[in-house]
């Protein structure tokens, strides 16, 4: 048996016994349990299975579970905190950023992300910084502003 | 074993879908009261609801006096909670929030208080899918209905517990008031103690759009925090206990059937189990990446066919056209020849559209589940009671015996007609003796699934000397015939569809073949206007007499500041408009071109849209900007490529969807009809988007583009 792997996800430790070449996508999905990151496309490229690792959005499909072990995970399922969303959630759920809602974990996530290094982006650099996440029901326009209600909002808070 | 589980066929009603009363709702073993405590429940049967709605004959209710067919029903629980029930899907269209605003209306009852439980097929009555546009003209009618009636029981529940007329009393905000006495009884205190079950009367006046008071407003989405916290379950997220994963082994190219096949190394894995049936070879592991493995190891030998290929789409098309004997897709009024001979203008033109595909974030996927030889399915799908069925069929059981339910749904855009998911994992799941779930990969997706069909129109066409058109003769080839017809007054017409053979897997897509003819007759009407030397706006309305569709393309184009003057060099504008499933859109365009670059930006859109009373106009509002964006893809850049049966971009590297940097500044200009009846508008809003776009290439470049997808590879570069 293959030494097992270590992993922070949300604060909490985890130990893994699955292949380390497993995606993190796959690990979080299948072995802990944790569906709010997404499968759309297995190639990086539609950015639901966005995750912070350590604080930087990352497509979990696309990183070894061995890679992620040495850095904080955030998923969708760690934003909230005593039952209060993280003010971007709430932002998404305020502007109705959403339609099927498949593409929104990895929305927040990018622009948890986005908010962590640029607290007042501009449309152009929302954009720019979501060019990655497809929502195919096109919300992106609300998605926009979602992200500047919750830049507005985390400023007001100094979160 | 019987034979092959996994079958492709392309819909049989791709066209239009008309429901019929072809499947049995058998209620016979279930007692809801049981299942639901004790209450009120009102029924609405097919009996007395208009022609033409989604019902189904049934077999009756064990030991209650019930309605034999049933289409849409509601309990008031004795807690004073509403749940209403109807068979159709939420796929993110938002109508588990807009028909659950219509019961809380109609029952006077706070929006909270409801809940929908929707495509269950052994909770819900018989639905024929969550297609045409349809939820909210037959859906949301019925549990108005449905609704008003039950507000009636508590109403005359309390009459009798007061021993007074139901006359004078008063329903509001769950409560029933009698306001000679100031005294009100909840509904739950009514509801309690009773089982009271009561088909829907023959004639029940319900509340006019003018005195909505929770319909027409702008409510979030029904758990909405579910989706933002990622505690929302869809069928990719489901999990049994026990549970395999499952992996389907694709032939090489469509059409390849397996010849041999030895899976001995693979079935030695441990954990795994190989399953074959016909045609079908996939295998089963604890976990993905072993059922992938197995996959590896299976030796497989297909027979391939020699097929087309995307490049030769339009000729093949032409070429394979089937003598056409249906009276049905053809019409002829006055005679087109006199029409172009009293033309002072004649205009001939063909268009063509791509195979385009759905791309639902969330790709087919289905969890299985057999239990005592019944079987259980949750799968992402817009026509839970045709997958019941299908795998009724498929595995030889009742339809009583299969359980199809759907979780709210990653989108679909007509994609999810089908239960081929279901199928492959019933299918592991029989083999596995365990629950077993398949999710398709990105690329099965773009692979397996079916495509928009793709299509060849041609249209020859006369305007007189005063810019009235004479002449209209339009042909559609394979795409389909839905918005077929001109909106317009021509007096000498002739229109036809015609089948062909078809290289692809089609099917339904979000407005169907409507965005085709829009794009074809939208395109021409625009030549038109130039030839008649008129503005297209002036164009169009010198052409129509239908008021609303004058109304939208009029709300549109003021909207947007429509004739606008040129400011810059590569600017242009384009208006299309039309109308379809009781819906009526108009588009305006503005695009930027840059003819040394090839490069073709839309700057901006206004889009009007009309559907009848709104119910809720923020969740129309996301619909109609968002069909627009969606809209643009195919208009722009997306189509699919196939060669020798094999699709070569079936991934989003090489398929290329609206992102956010393709987003125009976009308005919606919503028309409230109150007056009229509510539409659907999933559908609609799309169409005006790639013909206002390719008039606004031509304004800016005067390059005619006559197929979709109009610049995948940017506009022919100037020569300098």
């Amino acid at each position: 048996m293959a030494k097992p792997i270590d992993l922070v996800i949300n604060g909490k430790p985890y130990k893994l016994h699955c292949d380390p070449e497993t995606p993190l996508l796959t690990a979080l999905r299948d072995e802990l349990g944790l569906t709010g990151t997404k499968y759309g496309c297995g190639e990086g490229q539609c950015g639901a299975c966005t995750v912070l690792l350590g604080g930087v959005p990352r497509r979990s499909c696309q990183i070894p579970v061995s890679v992620a072990a040495s850095k904080a995970v955030t998923t969708i399922e760690g934003l909230e905190k005593d039952g209060h969303l993280h003010p971007v959630q709430q932002a998404f759920l305020d502007a109705g950023a959403f339609q099927c809602a498949y593409c929104t974990s990895g929305m927040i996530l990018s622009s948890v992300g986005l908010l962590s290094t640029n607290p007042t982006p501009s449309s152009a650099e929302i954009a720019q910084s979501l060019q990655g996440n497809i929502c195919r029901c096109g919300t992106y326009s609300r998605v926009m502003e979602a992200v500047h209600q919750a830049a507005k909002a985390m400023q007001g808070r100094g979160r | 074993m019987s034979g092959p589980s996994v079958k492709f066929e392309p819909e049989p009603e791709r066209y239009e879908f008309s429901a019929g009363p072809m499947h049995h709702f058998d209620l016979a073993r279930r007692d809801f009261f049981k299942f639901l405590g004790a209450g009120i429940a009102v029924f609405a049967t097919a009996k007395n609801m208009p022609a033409n709605q989604e019902t189904a004959p049934t077999r009756g209710f064990h030991q209650e006096e019930l309605p034999a067919e049933i289409t849409a029903w509601l309990h008031i629980g004795e807690d004073g909670t509403v749940t209403a029930f109807t068979g159709k899907v939420e796929i993110g269209q938002n109508i588990r929030t807009s028909l659950a605003q219509t019961v809380a209306d109609e029952l006077r009852v706070p929006f909270e208080s409801v809940t929908m439980v929707t495509a269950d097929t052994a909770l819900t009555p018989f639905d024929f899918g969550t297609v045409g546009s349809r939820s909210m003209p037959t859906m949301s009618p019925q549990l108005r209905r449905v609704s008003a009636a039950a507000r009636d029981l508590l109403v005359s529940a309390a009459a009798k517990e007061w021993n007074v007329s139901s006359e004078g009393l008063s329903a509001a905000d769950g409560k029933v008031t009698d306001p000679a006495s100031g005294r009100s009884l909840r509904y739950a205190e009514l509801a309690r103690g009773k089982t009271l079950a009561q088909n829907l009367p023959a004639e029940d006046p319900v509340t006019p759009a003018s005195q909505w008071t929770i319909a027409g407003k702008a409510i979030p989405k029904k758990d909405g925090r579910a989706f933002v916290t990622g505690k929302h379950q869809y069928t990719p997220d489901l999990r049994r206990p026990a549970m395999l994963y499952g992996k389907v082994l694709r032939p090489p190219s469509f059409g390849a059937t397996l010849t041999s096949y030895d899976a001995k190394t693979a079935q030695e894995m441990d954990g795994v189990v190989i399953v074959h049936d016909g045609d079908f070879i996939g295998a089963a592991a604890g976990n993905e990446r072993d059922a992938l493995k197995a996959l590896e190891l299976i030796h497989a030998e297909w027979k391939e066919l020699p097929q087309s290929s995307s490049k030769e789409l339009s000729a093949y098309l032409k070429q394979n056209a089937v003598a056409n004997s249906d009276n049905r897709s053809r019409r002829t009024k006055g005679s087109v020849e006199d029409g172009l001979s009293a033309a002072k203008h004649r205009l001939d033109a063909t268009y063509t559209v791509a195979f385009i595909a759905h791309a639902p974030l969330e790709p087919r996927a289905a969890l299985a589940e057999w239990s005592d030889g019944k079987l259980t399915v949750w799968t992402g799908s817009q026509r839970p009671f045709a997958v019941r069925d299908e795998l009724a069929g498929v595995f030889h059981i009742a339809e009583g015996e299969v359980r199809v339910i759907v979780p709210d749904t990653g989108s679909a855009y007509g994609g999810k007609h089908t239960g081929d998911a279901a199928l492959e994992a019933a299918r592991f799941a029989r083999a596995a003796g365990r629950p077993v779930q398949v999710v398709w990969t990105r690329e099965e997706e773009f692979t397996w699934a079916y495509f928009r069909p793709a299509g060849v129109m041609e249209i020859k066409s006369g305007v007189g000397a005063d810019g009235s058109l004479t002449a209209w003769e339009f042909h559609n080839y394979n795409s389909g015939m839905s918005a077929i017809d001109t909106p317009y007054v021509v007096p000498n017409q002739h229109i036809e569809f015609h089948s062909t053979k078809c290289p692809l897997r089609s099917g339904s897509y979000r407005g169907l073949a409507a965005t085709a003819n829009f794009f074809a007759r939208e395109s021409h009407m625009d030549d038109l206007a130039r030839a008649a030397n008129l503005d297209p706006l002036e164009f169009r309305l010198k052409n129509l007499s239908d008021p609303r569709l004058k109304a939208v393309l009029e709300a549109s184009a003021k909207s947007f500041g429509w004739p606008r003057k040129k400011t810059h060099e590569g600017q242009g504008f384009g208006i299309a408009g039309g109308l379809e499933k009781g819906g009526y859109v108009a588009t305006c365009a503005e695009v930027a071109v840059d003819r040394s670059s090839g490069a073709v930006r839309v700057v901006r859109m206004t889009t009007a849209f009309e559907c009848g009373a709104i119910v809720n106009p923020d969740g129309l509002r996301n619909q109609v900007i968002g069909a627009n964006i969606q809209g643009l893809g195919g208009a722009l850049f997306e189509a699919i490529a196939f060669e020798n049966g094999r699709i070569t971009n079936p991934r989003f590297s090489s398929y290329r969807v609206p992102r956010f940097r393709d987003v125009p500044e976009i308005e919606a200009v919503l028309l409230d009809r109150k007056d009229l009846p509510s539409a659907g508008a999933g559908e609609t809003p799309i169409m005006g988007v790639a013909p206002a776009v390719g008039n606004a290439i031509f304004d800016a470049s005067g390059i005619r583009l006559r197929s979709l997808p109009l610049v995948p590879n940017g506009l022919p570069r100037a020569k300098t």
